[in-house]
Formats: structure tokens, C-alpha cells, sequence
């Protein structure tokens, strides 16, 4: 346990912060227009992962277009909570979160009567190997992770400031009454603002489908991680949510390394606490929620 | 509305009848099913406390604050009390109080960086510390028993076998003593629940759910009080939690885990959380749900899944807005017209 092992240490916290970030922007996003806030995010994680062991695994595409695939159909998942849960329920935030719960667990049944929970499901590797770059040795498959995440990223960035229906997105989740005297159609955003969501979770299960045991319970530990990163970061802030991504997987990566991961997440949920006693709204959030 | 601060229930023939009946439900049970009365009385015991873990939790809503770790806390008591009996011998008369203390004070520790935020942030504030808690008892091998958790926890006796007060609570072919203990206990919290939310606190409480900042100006300290709500609602929780800890014998952390706390969620949100009555009839109606579907059991959360979508979605206020609705027809029938 030496100076030697760092290097390797940060470029494991650089990939967890990744994922975290992809499957923490999509809550961000979805609580920030009109405060939808989705309990079964970590459901929708682990239908993504799903997507990749049906269609790579059983259906032999290939694994890019797997992936890619996964974006639409968990979009698709993520429009239909907004259809029958987010828009009867609106106004109230508790009533759509905890509706949201009974959503995961609808989806943890279908997915374990189609598939089965027996054994956990192996998706086999379709980058083998690892880089060897500075001393470090991470995966091929694991490092992927990290220019998917920017990639995707950056293209919400480019959605929301220079896209006009980013840019109606950003007004509705700045002003919903102003943006709909504009002439937006709060429907549509909300919808939009779910599809991203989901489709964010579906693209982060999917890339981690075969790094991690596909099961139709693995959604419960991201969502949690995802929960905190959001309180973390501000509620509805995106910038917020990566910034806090990152600090959580540095905070867990070390941690594991040198202590156990137990540990690494009792300190993440204490880091959580220390941040709401100091700033409730969060890092980089300015409205408390 | 200045509500009227009686000793009793204005109405009490209900809670009267429903005691009476809980208290002959042993014979009743063993004339109707015989030897199966037995597992039925378990039920009846389980049902006892969830009773008054739904209520405690009813409590906690009042202040408009929906946290996600009540089941934690009944945890804590659960497990204080495991320890205490299994590794220290305590009698349950003073278990089931040092649980409950230590589970106000741990309530107390939650409460403090959660009372800085509210509604969502709440919620999921609450839900990542009782997970800390819970990462706790798995960690620690001693005294908590680490993952597998803790078994072979003796039944609670009152006294040594010959004093004239003895009572054994410990045989498994006749629990109608521990299920007396679990009413006695049920009754007591039910009855302290009810005076608690008549009293001048829990109008407190109330008013901080209707304008928390009319509240402040008017002189009541809403940080200190949403604390104390918090503290008492783990009290009631952890009563629950002594309860399930002597039923069962055995717990481990997965007992307190997220599904059960969503499934609490959907007792209250199914019975209504506004007055008194409604978690009584959540857990009711919800328990009878559970046990008509044991035959399905795959499809068990789906079918609770199904229930609290639809009854957020179609009644948000829960089946206790049929309460009155239901009295006032039955007044219509018999001819007492009443405007409403």
C-alpha cells in the first residue's frame, strides 16, 4: 500500500465517477422541469443492462448497437411514467416518487418472469484486455465507460443551449407558467425531460451489463449512489450532479482501496450529511428544495 | 377550529368494540380453525404491530416530513432489544423502555442534519442515513451478528416459575400469552398515539404542515419541533420493533430493508394519513390484500405496485375519504338527513 497504487486508484475513481455522473444527470434532469423526481431510476439502470443481455447476448447484434439501442427503449420506458404517473400526479412531488416505487417494483416482476432470478445473468466481454498507460491496468471495457460519459454529456450541453427544445427545456425548468405563456408545451417538455432521463440510466446499465452481474435487483445500489450525488450536487443542477459524481467516486474508490466498500459508502452518505448541514442546497444548487 | 381536547374518543364504542374483539380473538381462533387458529394468532400478533408502526408513521407525516427510514428505526429497536435479552438476559420489561431510549436518541442524531432541509430532499436525505445505519449492522459482527444478523432471541418471561405473577410467554404451541403482551402493549401505544395527536403537540405539528412560516412568527421553534416529532415517532417505532424482535426470534438487517419500508409507505398512502383511522385501514385492508395473494407470491409487489400507483393516482386522499361519505349515507338510509 503505497504511492504506487495511486495512479490506478484515480483511474478507477475516474470510471465510477462516470457512471455515477450518467445515471445521476438523468435524475437531475427529470427533478429539475417540474420537479419529477423518479424512485425506480435504478430500475430503469438495470432494464438498460437487460437491453444488452437480451439483444448482444441472446440476439448476437453487436454490442455498440446494443448499447445504442438501449438509449430508445429505456427513453421510451421513461415517457411512459411520465404519461401515467408524472402528469396525473403533478404539483406533487412525494406522490409521484413514492407512485414511482410501485413503477420499480412492476418492472423488477415483468423482468424476473421473462428472464428469470435464478442465476445472475453473464454478458461475456466484447473488449478484452486492458490499457497498461502510466502504471496503471484498467480494462478496455471499463475504460469505454469514460468517453461514452463525455460524449453524452457534452451533447446534453449542446441540446440545452443551442437547441431550440433545450433551450424551452431550460425555460420550463427555470419558469413552468412564464415558459408556458411563451407558447412551450409543458407536456412535451416533461416528456422530453423524462425520455432524457431514462435514456441516460438505460445507456449507463447498459455499458455496465458486462462489468457487473445483470440481476433484476441491481438497480437498488446506483439508485442510492444516484440520490446522493443529486442532494450533493443541488438538486436539479446538471453541472452539480457530475461535479458531485466525481467527488463521490474519488471518495468511494479510495475508500474501497485502502479500507473496504462498506466503508467507502458509509463516508459517502456522511460526506452527504456534512454537505446538508453546511449548504442544504447543495454544491452547486440554488434552490432548496 | 378549536378541536376538543377530551380524555377520550368522542366516539368510543368502535375502538371499544374492535379491543373486544382483538381481546376474545384466542377462543374465536381456536373454535373456528382449531389447531390452525395458532398460525392465524401470529398473523394477528404481526398485525398488532404494524398497527402501531403505521400509526407512529402516521405521526411523522403530520408535519408534512415523509421520511424513508421509519423502518430503520423500528430496526434499532429490534435490535437493541435482541442484544439486550440475547447477550445481557434483561427481563422485556426493561428491554422493550432502554430500546426505545436509544432509539429516541439515535432519531435524534438522524434528525439533525435532516431538520435543514424539507419535502423531497427529506425524503431521500432520510433514505441514504437510515442506509447508513443499516450498512452499520451489517459491519459489525459484534454485537449487531453482521449480515446473517441475530437468532435464537428468548422469549421474554415475567418473573421465575412459581411466583404467583409468573407468566411465560415462551411456549410455541400456546402464544395467546404473547399475544395478550403484544395487545396490552398495542393498545397502550395506540392510546398514547391518539392523545398525542389531539394534544397541543400534535396541533403544533399540524400547523407547521399548514404554513411553517405563520408558525415561527406565532412563536413555535419549527426546527425544534419537526426534531421532536422525529424523536417521537421513533419512539412508537421502536415499541414496534420490541414487539417483532420477541415474535420472530430471529432478525437480520435485510428485515429492515427498502421493500419493507415501501411497503409501510403503501399502507399509509393506501388508508390516508389526515385522521386518526386511516393507516388502521390501510394496514388492514393492505394485510388481507397480502394474504389473499399468498398463492401468487411472485407476483406479490407487483400486485402492490398496481395498488399505489392507482391509489395515488385515483385517490390521492386515501380509502379514509369513504369514512365519512359512508356514515353520511347510512344516516341518509335510516332518515336522519344530514347537510353536509
Amino acid at each position: 500500500m503505497g504511492l504506487d497504487i495511486l495512479p490506478q486508484t484515480i483511474g478507477n475513481a475516474l470510471v465510477l465517477g462516470s457512471i455515477y455522473a450518467m445515471v445521476a444527470v438523468g435524475l437531475a434532469i427529470a427533478f429539475g422541469v417540474m420537479q419529477m423526481a423518479n424512485f425506480s431510476h435504478g430500475e430503469l439502470f438495470m432494464v438498460g443492462a437487460y437491453c444488452v443481455y437480451v439483444l448482444y447476448t441472446l440476439f448476437g447484434w453487436p454490442f455498440e448497437l446494443a448499447v445504442i439501442a438501449s438509449f430508445p427503449i429505456v427513453a421510451l420506458i421513461g415517457v411512459i411514467y411520465e404519461r401515467l404517473i408524472f402528469r396525473p400526479t403533478r404539483g406533487n412531488v412525494l406522490a409521484g416518487f413514492m407512485a414511482t416505487a410501485g413503477a420499480g417494483f412492476i418492472l423488477q416482476v415483468l423482468i424476473s418472469e421473462w428472464y428469470g432470478v435464478g442465476l445472475p445473468k453473464s454478458v461475456q466481454v466484447p473488449y478484452p484486455g486492458g490499457s497498461d498507460f502510466l502504471m496503471t491496468a484498467i480494462s478496455w471495457q471499463r475504460l469505454a465507460i469514460i468517453p461514452v460519459t463525455i460524449a453524452m454529456v457534452f451533447g446534453l450541453w449542446y441540446f440545452l443551449t443551442k437547441v431550440k427544445d433545450g433551450k424551452a427545456l431550460r425555460a420550463c425548468a427555470q419558469d413552468p407558467e412564464a415558459s408556458v405563456l411563451q407558447g412551450i408545451k409543458l407536456n412535451k417538455m416533461t416528456a422530453l425531460a423524462m425520455a432524457i432521463s431514462g435514456g441516460f440510466a438505460g445507456v449507463g446499465g447498459a455499458l455496465m451489463a458486462p462489468i457487473v452481474s445483470v440481476n433484476p435487483y441491481m438497480g437498488h445500489d446506483y439508485a442510492i449512489i444516484a440520490f446522493i450525488v443529486v442532494i450533493v450536487g443541488g438538486m436539479s443542477s446538471i453541472p452539480g450532479a457530475v461535479l458531485a459524481a466525481f467527488i463521490l467516486g474519488f471518495i468511494h474508490t479510495f475508500v474501497s482501496t485502502f479500507a473496504d466498500s462498506v466503508y467507502g459508502m458509509m463516508i459517502g452518505v456522511l460526506f452527504m450529511a456534512i454537505v446538508l448541514i453546511v449548504k442544504p442546497t447543495g454544491l452547486l444548487g440554488n434552490v432548496k428544495v | 377550529m378549536l378541536k376538543s381536547n377530551s380524555m377520550f374518543i368522542k366516539r368510543w364504542w368502535p375502538a371499544a368494540t374492535i379491543i373486544i374483539v382483538f381481546a376474545f380473538a384466542p377462543q374465536l381462533f381456536e373454535t373456528f380453525w382449531g389447531r390452525m387458529g395458532m398460525y392465524k394468532l401470529v398473523l394477528l400478533q404481526v398485525f398488532l404491530a404494524n398497527v402501531v408502526l403505521a400509526q407512529s408513521y402516521r405521526l411523522m407525516t403530520t408535519t408534512g416530513d415523509w421520511t424513508l427510514c421509519h423502518y430503520i428505526l423500528m430496526g434499532m429497536g429490534a435490535y437493541t432489544t435482541a442484544i439486550l435479552a440475547k447477550f445481557y438476559g434483561v427481563p422485556f420489561y426493561l428491554t422493550i423502555p432502554v430500546a426505545a431510549i436509544c432509539t429516541v436518541a439515535v432519531s435524534f442524531l438522524i434528525a439533525l442534519p435532516l431538520s435543514r432541509t424539507i419535502g423531497f430532499a427529506f425524503f431521500i436525505g432520510s433514505f441514504a442515513l437510515g442506509e447508513f445505519v443499516r450498512y452499520i449492522w451489517e459491519k459489525l459482527h459484534f454485537p449487531f451478528g453482521g449480515s446473517r444478523g441475530l437468532s435464537n432471541i428468548p422469549r421474554p418471561e415475567l418473573g421465575q416459575s412459581g411466583d404467583w405473577y409468573f407468566v411465560d410467554f415462551s411456549s410455541r404451541m400456546d402464544i395467546s400469552n404473547l399475544y395478550y403482551g403484544t395487545l396490552i402493549l398495542a393498545v397502550f401505544a395506540l392510546v398514547l398515539l391518539y392523545r398525542l395527536d389531539t394534544s397541543r403537540f400534535g396541533n403544533a405539528w399540524k400547523s407547521i404542515y399548514s404554513d411553517s412560516e405563520l408558525c415561527e412568527s406565532i412563536g413555535i421553534n419549527v426546527t425544534r419541533y419537526r426534531i421532536l416529532i422525529f424523536c417521537v415517532a421513533g419512539f412508537f417505532a421502536s415499541l414496534a420493533g420490541s414487539l417483532l424482535a420477541y415474535q420472530w426470534g430471529a432478525i437480520d438487517p435485510d428485515n429492515f430493508g427498502m421493500i419493507e419500508m415501501v411497503y409501510l409507505i403503501i399502507w399509509v398512502v393506501v388508508g390516508g394519513v389526515k385522521t386518526y383511522w386511516g393507516p388502521l385501514i390501510g394496514v388492514a385492508s393492505m394485510s388481507l390484500v397480502f394474504e389473499l395473494t399468498r398463492p401468487f407470491d411472485e407476483f406479490r409487489p407487483l400486485i402492490f405496485g398496481v395498488i399505489l400507483i392507482s391509489s395515488l393516482v385515483f385517490m390521492p386522499g386515501g380509502l379514509e375519504v369513504l369514512i365519512p361519505r359512508t356514515t353520511r349515507f347510512f344516516k341518509n338510509l335510516v332518515g336522519t338527513k344530514e347537510v353536509s
